[in-house]
């Protein structure tokens, strides 16, 4: 058998400039914060890429007092064509300086470059370009002829999607004439410090974008911070509920994008390598760190056995290793905390009694990682089937009918996303009816797009983010 | 019910010998149109997305060199026109066997493929290289012809020397349903080969659907085909990855489900560099290394040669010559 090695195709860094140290970015300028730096560290190799400042409460209050003074003096009286400029401003600079975004994601995140350069980074363009286009339209958004912005919004952004989280974030925010106090992922702040250097660049009014670094005192600091109006937040659900509790009874509008455990349901007659590949990109994708992500493959009992088959003569064809080769499909888990977590859940699968399988292959010595993992065997009562393990780690489970599929896909405490397979459209739209999930996708997975809306039912969450619908998170009717 | 598995996958292996699970699938006209229509259908948009995927596999130095002297081994180099004569068909066999003169390292190619009358001109002037003489036959390329007058075509071929058989499929048959019209043709032609391979050409740019393909496909493998083609090189769109991605999938679960190996040629329209290597990179995602080889996957092209030398040569030297630098047919 002849054996087609592929050569090492490994991304130059070169375009990216790490700095020994990174300050908060407040008030249009950077600065230094109050509390002991952080190390940001590459995943894939143990290498730390910096010292990061840490927000303390004052640096927090120093920057929403710079975010409520831009709101009022500059960007919530500014015509909203002029706006929408800045964002387009932006939306190109990160086109341009794509390359840049996508190394910096890969070495701070550990995702494979593929992602940052054909997913990550083209999308969060497209977020800025497509509300760019919203800011002088809102009296179109549904929200009465002239729908005004909230104030000043504090925004914590989860570490699986850096960059394109705080665009998720801040685009709909700026776009509707809010200012924000962003708090990036304390394991990923590199590009949205980047992003505060496209924002001077593009001469963005200063205190209109503020970035304060730090981990959860920083982000609690945001939240709870009284001059807030409206608190956004995409992260696991534990945290969603304690900001829940800290913004109760307070005049705060929130939105929160929390955890998930997709069902993806492959009925009989799908087409079937097209579903393998779905479930593949629905599961190891970004590692499994997507809070959509399908975890639970519900597939129907007659194509069980050819399905795991053909899954797993796929998943052996991934390729696991150095996120900045080109040709690297499964990169570096982000964090030994996150690596332990899926080692836990993982020993809990097999302890229950799951049938564990993963491909051969050697993973690399140095940086956190795990190999693409099927269970089988999976009931609805083993852990690994309820729990969100946020990693890549497949729950296989049976079903015989429609009903059967659509009882077990809704018999989570979650309800972000599902997927269905299937050639027959009627079932498609009839099972997508009674899923309660915020997005359904049909004979595909892992799909985005700015003019969509997402987001969850029950523990996942509430809001939308993205579309005509996202818009709602950040105006209030007139 | 007939998607079927790889028997290296775990859990189901398929045991040698096993018997022939399709042998009565053409019993009937309403029974091989049940089997062809349960094969699992091919969602476009999620096939088109898999191949495009696939081509954005980066293939640099060692691999790149690897991969162009692969590709040269598999080229089928082909002259179909009608100006075709002997001194072109030896021009042609000359290359063939040292496709870059300059350089007696460069591999020579899998075939020279040449219509029927052609094909003795074709077989001496390649007499003890290994080259292989191909001849396209049944009427080629439109299939329009008798039955009678396409077994002719195919004997004579093989009278003259060629071992490879290249045929097309009755597609107006096809598409209005007539699958075992097709099949019995295609049984038929390859009894007509003798000792030649058969390769089936399935016009996939006429059956427009990745179902149709697949279907056809399976049909061109029942019947006996060593290779499924896409195309005959006279039709638009000719061999897209797409296509070859669906073709791919067919001759790996046939061969899970029956044993038997067929072959892969993609035909017309690849003739870059850049586009053999994302072939190259589907056989051994999709169906796996078992298929990169002459034996089992073969690109049907005339300029894609050329190029596959001139970035040979780039490779070699570090920079590109030109189009003088490789020899004109």
């Amino acid at each position: 058998m002849t054996v087609f090695e592929y050569a090492p195709a490994p991304e130059s860094r070169s375009i990216v400039t790490l700095r020994s140290h990174y300050g908060l970015f407040v008030d249009g300028e950077f600065t230094d914060g109050g509390g002991t730096p952080l190390k940001t560290v590459n995943p894939a190799t143990e290498e730390v890429l910096g010292e990061v400042a840490v927000g303390t409460d004052a640096d927090v209050d120093r920057a929403v007092r710079a975010a409520r003074k831009a709101f009022t003096r500059v960007w919530g009286p500014m015509r909203p064509a002029d706006r929408g400029k800045y964002l387009f401003r932006i939306a190109r600079l990160l086109q341009e300086r794509a390359r840049e975004f996508a190394v910096l994601e890969t070495l701070d995140n550990g995702k494979p470059i593929t992602e940052s350069r054909d997913v990550d980074v083209p999308l969060a363009a497209a977020h800025f370009f497509y509300h760019a286009g919203w800011a002088d339209k809102l009296e179109h958004a549904g929200l009465g002829p002239a729908p005004r912005p909230l104030g000043v919004a504090g925004q914590v952004i989860p570490w699986n999607f850096p960059l394109l989280m705080l665009a998720w974030k801040v685009a709909p925010a700026l776009a509707a004439g809010n200012t924000v106090v962003l708090k990036p992922a304390e394991t990923t702040p590199l590009t949205a410090l980047l992003f505060a250097e496209v924002c001077q660049q593009a001469d963005l009014p200063p205190g209109v974008v503020n970035i304060v670094t730090g981990a959860g005192d920083t982000g609690r600091a945001v939240v709870e911070h009284a001059d807030v109006d409206k608190v956004a937040f995409t992260g696991s659900t534990e945290v969603g509920k304690q900001i829940a509790r800290s913004v109760a009874g307070t005049r705060k509008s929130l939105t929160l994008e929390l955890g998930g455990k997709a069902a993806n349901i492959v009925f009989d007659d799908a087409p079937i390598d097209q579903a393998v590949e779905g479930v593949v990109r629905g599961i190891f994708f970004n590692q499994g760190h997507v809070c959509c992500a399908g975890s639970r493959l519900l597939v129907q009992e007659s194509v069980h056995d050819e399905l795991v088959a053909s899954l797993q003569r796929r998943i052996g064809t991934l390729r696991v290793g150095d996120p900045l080769d080109k040709n690297t499909d499964v990169g570096a888990i982000n964090s030994p905390e996150q690596l332990a977590r899926i080692r836990e859940l993982v020993g809990i699968g097999e302890a229950e009694g799951a049938q564990v399988w993963q491909p051969d292959g050697e993973l690399p010595e140095r940086g956190n990682w795990f190999k693409p993992t099927v269970f089988t065997d999976v009931t609805p009562a083993h852990r690994i089937a309820r729990d969100e393990v946020f990693g890549p780690v497949l729950s296989v489970l049976t079903f015989r009918t429609p009903d059967e599929a659509v009882a077990k896909a809704n018999n989570t405490t979650y309800g972000l996303s599902a997927g269905i397979w299937s050639e027959k459209g009627s079932r498609i739209l009839a099972v997508a009816d009674q899923l309660r999930a915020g997005v359904v996708w049909a004979n595909t997975f892992n799909q985005f797009d700015p003019t969509s809306p997402f987001g969850g039912y029950k523990q996942s969450g509430y809001g939308r983010e993205g579309g005509r619908t996202g818009l709602r998170a950040y105006l209030k009717e007139s | 019910m007939t998607h079927v598995l790889d028997p290296t996958a775990p859990g189901r292996p398929v045991a040698p010998g096993a018997p022939d699970a399709f042998a009565d699938v053409t019993r009937s006209d309403a029974a091989f149109r049940a089997f062809l229509h349960g094969l699992p259908g091919v969602d476009q948009v999620g096939a088109e997305a898999r191949a495009a995927q696939l081509g954005t596999r980066s293939i640099k130095t060692t691999a790149k060199a690897w991969a162009i002297d692969t590709a040269i081994s598999m080229v089928d180099l082909t002259t179909l026109e009608g100006a075709d004569t002997p001194g072109r068909v030896r021009s042609l066999a000359a290359k063939a066997r040292r496709p870059d003169p300059a350089d007696g390292s460069c591999p020579q190619v899998a075939a020279v493929c040449v219509y029927g009358d052609l094909a003795g001109v074709a077989r001496d002037a390649l007499a003890g290289t290994g080259i292989h003489t191909a001849a396209v036959a049944t009427a080629f390329p439109s299939g329009r012809a008798s039955r009678e007058v396409k077994l002719a075509d195919v004997r004579d071929a093989v009278a003259g020397g060629a071992d490879e058989i290249d045929m097309v499929i009755d597609r107006g048959a096809f598409l209005s349903g007539r699958y075992l019209d097709v099949f019995d043709e295609v049984v038929a032609v390859k009894e007509a080969c003798g000792d030649a391979h058969l390769k089936v050409i399935l016009e996939t740019g006429e059956l427009r659907t990745y179902d149709a393909v697949r279907r056809a496909s399976w049909l061109a493998m029942l019947a006996g085909g060593d290779f499924i083609k896409t195309s005959t090189g006279k039709v638009s769109p000719a061999a897209t990855l797409p296509v070859c991605l669906v073709m791919l999938e067919a001759v790996r679960d046939f061969r899970a489900a029956t044993g038997t190996q067929v072959g892969v040629k993609p035909a017309g329209g690849i003739r870059t560099t850049k586009d053999a290597i994302k072939h190259l990179v589907m056989i051994n995602e999709v169906a796996g290394p078992d298929w990169l080889d002459p034996v089992w996957f073969r690109f049907g092209a005339s300029s894609l040669l050329d190029d596959l030398l001139l970035q040979r040569q780039k490779l070699r030297t570090g920079h590109y010559s030109g189009p003088d630098h490789v020899s004109v047919v």
